[in-house]
């Protein structure tokens, strides 16, 4: 168990070490070089003279793998390198945006997660009745729909139509959280509501289930048994998902400005300004592959039969 | 029974898919405006005979730049689509088929593809790599291609050992030749059902990227971009955001509808 575990630590350290090698490649493939990158951002006239200086300043003639070795180091210690546009330090700036993507991100996963588990319940209790379709085709759309749909629409009708809502949420004002969430949970919610309802039924067929509807045990200690089986699937579930949310967050916290990651990114993007853009990308893959290690461990310890 | 209904379901949808594919490949024939055409005396105007949808903020027909915008969105679409299932499935049916080194280095890339958060590298990727359809299609190719090489692999694999392959190699045929004539048919169908389903995604990917500005170049029209450009003016021209959006809305449905269809027809 033990050396199990730490292989696993030991492959997660290996992904890490490649998504950045493939971030920090990815500056290179990128057009233009980032001296010139910099000094176009902050809004230098580039000549030939400033150009080279501020190359050798950059450190730029070392070769790429001392250099990536110095970033990498960088990035463990917590250090994501300076900004191109304003020279401040990226780490803080990113470490604050990641709490308010936190905010946003687990709000709406904790919501999904309760609906959808309400919902797949429901339709599981009366499969192929009236609820069941409803459940079915309302989880059906809503997986359907991208979510920068869902917050346009939202938008219009809530804001414009019943102006309910501020459309740009204002610090500290909770109002300003309620679109944001809906429109990162609707889509979240029909995916978890298919994969669960497609679970617990998987489980009802089994024949534990069988024994105990023939030993005359109540429907509620069933779905108790049900549920607590599928717990493992769920956190795998849930565990993928959180990739899909993180991408939704950019779009979202863009759309409502929300000062999280997501919207720095984009800033980022626009500026070219490539450390945010890396450290971004650091900080995202290693929360995902974390978790997802998380959940495999989690799944074993609910169900050791589960390899690890 | 239950298979005789969900066959007419999916003679429904694909008569509906095609249907779109068609309007959209010959817009230049079903719309009545060009779709670049800017006019400064029919700015936002609301749906009226001569423009079936209204029009945008510099006057340009929204029913055109909707039919325009289809053939973008859904070409990309299937462009991408199809380059990933060749490729997937050919990296696939070749480890699977000859197995060793070449089939671990292959598969652990794949594992280590499918680790990272797809769409935050996408918007790396294409945010890195500068606008345009292309930057966004290879940002979301670099994870696609895994989910058909891992499923064209398995299916090769239990393939290998049945009794017509050995067969096919006794008779002395290649294996390039075995490939394509005996492993490939009966991969088809199970690759080919999972390429439908990730249409639906990919589409949502690709005009989640264009809403960013990190797919199409503006003048082009797009439903994601559509979108986003309209977005600013939604108070004073909602039809210039509504449109753009029900079709984005149906065109994934549908295609998801196709595809959980197909699914169910072949469990049934």
């Amino acid at each position: 168990m033990i050396h199990k575990l730490l292989k696993r630590i030991a492959g997660l350290v290996l992904i890490l070490v490649i998504l950045s090698f493939f971030v920090f490649a990815l500056l290179y493939i990128a057009p233009g070089d980032p001296a010139e990158k910099r000094l176009t951002s902050q809004g230098v006239a580039v000549t030939k003279q400033v150009l080279d200086a501020e190359r050798a300043r950059l450190g730029l003639f070392r070769p790429f793998l001392v250099r990536y070795g110095e970033w990498l180091f960088g990035v463990v210690r917590g250090d994501f390198g300076v900004s191109f546009k304003d020279d401040l330090p990226v780490a803080p700036k990113l470490f604050q945006g990641l709490q308010n993507t936190c905010l946003l991100a687990v709000s709406s996963l904790l919501m999904a997660l309760l609906l959808s588990f309400g919902l797949s319940i429901a339709s599981v209790l009366n499969k192929d009745g009236p609820a069941d379709h409803l459940v079915r085709i309302c989880a059906f759309v809503s997986n359907s729909l991208p979510n920068f749909l869902i917050s346009v629409m939202l938008m219009y009708l809530l804001c414009i139509r019943l102006d309910l809502f501020p459309v740009i949420a204002a610090k500290g004002d909770l109002r300003g959280l309620v679109m944001p969430v809906l429109s990162l949970t609707i889509p979240m919610c029909g995916r978890f509501t298919r994969q669960m309802r497609a679970e617990f039924l998987d489980q009802m067929r089994s024949d534990y289930v069988t024994g105990m509807r023939g030993r005359g045990v109540r429907t509620r200690y069933i779905l108790l048994n049900v549920v607590r089986n599928a717990l493992g699937h769920i956190f795998t579930i849930v565990a993928l998902q959180i990739g899909t949310l993180m991408g939704g967050s950019v779009v979202i916290e863009t759309i409502f400005r929300w000062p999280g990651i997501g919207k720095l990114v984009m800033d980022a993007i626009t500026a070219r300004d490539y450390p945010v853009i890396m450290g971004f990308v650091v900080i995202m893959g290693t929360i995902y592959v974390v978790i997802n290690q998380l959940s495999d461990i989690i799944n074993h310890i609910l169900d050791p039969r589960t390899a690890l | 029974m239950k298979k005789k209904v969900i066959r007419i379901r999916i003679i429904i949808m694909t008569v509906l898919a095609l249907l779109l594919v068609l309007v959209t490949t010959f817009a230049d024939v079903f719309s009545p405006n060009d779709p670049y055409a800017t006019s400064a005396s029919a700015i936002r105007m609301a749906p009226c005979p001569a423009y079936p949808f209204g029009t945008d903020n510099l006057g340009r027909c929204v029913f055109a730049r909707v039919l325009y915008g289809g053939r973008t969105t859904i070409a990309a679409t299937f462009a991408l689509v199809a380059v990933s299932f060749v490729i997937g499935t050919v990296i696939g049916m070749i480890c699977g088929y000859y197995g060793g080194i070449l089939d671990r280095v292959c598969m652990r890339v794949a594992d280590i593809l499918l680790s990272f958060p797809q769409m935050v590298v996408a918007i790396a990727v294409a945010g890195i790599l500068g606008g345009g359809m292309k930057g966004a299609m290879i940002a979301l190719g670099i994870t696609m291609w895994v989910s058909f090489a891992r499923l064209s692999r398995s299916h090769t694999f239990s393939l290998r050992n049945e009794a017509f392959i050995k067969a096919a190699l006794f008779a002395g045929k290649s294996d390039p030749y075995i490939i394509l004539v005996h492993i490939l048919p009966n991969l088809l169908a199970p690759v080919l059902t999972n390429a439908l389903t990730q249409i639906g995604t990919t589409m949502i990917g690709l005009s989640g990227l264009s809403f960013l500005g990190l797919g199409v170049v503006p003048p082009v029209a797009e439903w994601g971009s559509m979108i986003s450009e309209a977005r600013a003016y939604i108070q004073i021209a909602p039809w210039a955001v509504l449109f753009p959006s029900l079709a984005t809305i149906l065109t994934i449905i549908i295609f998801n509808y196709l595809g959980d269809a197909v699914i169910n027809y072949r469990e049934a």
